[in-house]
């Protein structure tokens, strides 16, 4: 398995990315990370006239602090988010959830922009930034703008991102950092893709649920916030037992997507088992 | 179409400059252009961890790594683990605890737990599954590799 052959631009900063992903018709991707887009194109399941490496791009790299909200490059990569001193003061739930997503060797090279442009609905870190009321800044060579991140995901590999457009950041307003979550999610494996998962949040007010965020991960083409749940939760206490058992049972009626492994009732099914362990997990 | 592009790579101390295609992966570079055959081409696609390697201090998959991107990058195959300290201790306690049969996983699998014990990692056989987790061991049953990384977390270099 390797991959068909391309042509390799390596770009020195960012108008020049944008630059080549504007010039042609032909099909140009960029590569981040590479540790998805490296095996499809080895599948050949992706295959490109002209690959444009983005690894040389050093104002894509960083991690900084804007007015109220913390700006993340796109090309950061994983290991470095779990380094950075800025997401672990203001956002635990990522510190949190960042061993979940595959293994060590992977989040050496992994970046949060490329799993933002990825969308993979089984991956974690959409439903987290959705958690976190995140925007992604989209750049092309004639403008950049913000979409939040619960209107970017649209479906499987599907986002609002055009063809000639970068993520080039991911923005998360720190008041967003919630002050109670719970994560959880089935796995046959440490580190592999989510059969399922679910992420809750929580401003708690005096040791109620407050502006909860539900969503789940893994069980449809995007991440599934579920409105319902949240608002089954919000004003009660976090062990009123009736408010949660609504909020579990507000799974049923949502549409389940397959996968090669469980159908759509195993999919309701351990959509349930998740949230309800995300909840009970709720932690400070 | 220009297809090539000529790199410069340190590999196991050493320099090499070559003139590689450019959709030529990491690992097949190190195989067949400058002979390294310690490295292993399991899955090639990031699943396996056969060909994790350590590149600037953290290991890597070199089949999800183009060999053109690990231009002016330091590299450490299984050929240049040092004969001393952490990593010959390592070696030792795989082959006193039989953490290898066919030997297949073993390069992958000596580079992840070389980066486990050198960032600090316990002895702690939960913490240590945890870290190999993305190695594939079809023969052990991974009992003795944990046991075998555990006891150097333990003991550390013996004088």
């Amino acid at each position: 398995m390797k991959s068909s052959a391309f042509q390799y631009e390596l770009p020195e900063d960012l108008s020049a990315a944008l630059k080549l992903l504007d010039s042609n018709d032909m099909d140009i991707l960029p590569l981040a990370g590479g540790q998805s887009l490296m095996p499809m194109m080895n599948f050949r399941l992706a295959q490109p006239d002209i690959l444009v490496d983005l690894n040389k791009i050093d104002s894509l790299k960083n991690i900084t602090i804007e007015a109220d909200s913390v700006k993340i490059g796109s090309m950061v990569r994983y290991c470095e988010l779990e380094q950075s001193e800025i997401i672990q003061k203001h956002f635990p739930l990522i510190i949190h959830v960042i061993p979940y997503i595959a293994h060590s060797a992977i989040r050496n090279r992994g970046t949060l922009g490329g799993s933002v442009s990825l969308a993979d609905p089984a991956a974690e870190m959409p439903s987290i930034l959705i958690a976190l009321n995140a925007s992604i800044e989209l750049s092309s060579s004639k403008n950049t703008r913000l979409v939040n991140a619960e209107d970017f995901f649209k479906g499987i590999f599907e986002t609002d991102k055009k063809s000639n457009e970068l993520v080039t950041s991911i923005n998360i307003p720190i008041s967003s950092s919630p002050k109670k979550f719970g994560f959880y999610e089935v796995t046959r494996r440490h580190g592999d893709y989510a059969m399922a998962g679910a992420v809750v949040t929580s401003d708690e007010g005096q040791d109620s649920f407050n502006e909860t965020r539900v969503i789940l991960f893994a069980v449809s083409t995007k991440p599934m916030r579920l409105i319902k749940s949240e608002a089954a939760l919000n004003g009660n206490n976090l062990n009123n037992q009736d408010a949660i058992s609504t909020a579990i049972d507000a799974v049923n009626g949502n549409t389940f997507e397959s996968d090669l492994h469980n159908d759509e009732a195993t999919k309701e099914t351990l959509a349930k088992v998740s949230l309800k362990r995300a909840i009970g997990g709720l932690n400070g | 179409m220009v297809n090539t592009k000529t790199i410069t790579v340190t590999v196991n101390g050493e320099e090499y400059t070559n003139t590689v295609n450019v959709r030529k992966n990491l690992i097949d570079y190190l195989r067949e252009d400058l002979g390294l055959t310690g490295s292993h081409v399991g899955c090639e696609h990031g699943v396996c961890g056969a060909c994790t390697l350590d590149m600037n201090g953290q290991t890597v998959r070199s089949c999800l790594m183009l060999a053109v991107q690990a231009d002016g990058m330091e590299i450490t195959t299984i050929e240049g683990l040092p004969s001393d300290g952490i990593a010959e201790e390592l070696k030792k306690s795989f082959a006193k605890k039989n953490a290898l049969q066919c030997g297949y996983c073993t390069p992958g699998m000596l580079s992840s737990a070389l980066e486990y014990l050198n960032n600090g990692g316990k002895a702690n056989k939960e913490d240590i599954r945890r870290h190999i987790s993305g190695n594939y061991c079809r023969c052990t049953g991974y009992q003795a590799i944990v046991e075998a990384i555990y006891d150097v977390a333990e003991n550390g270099v013996s004088k």
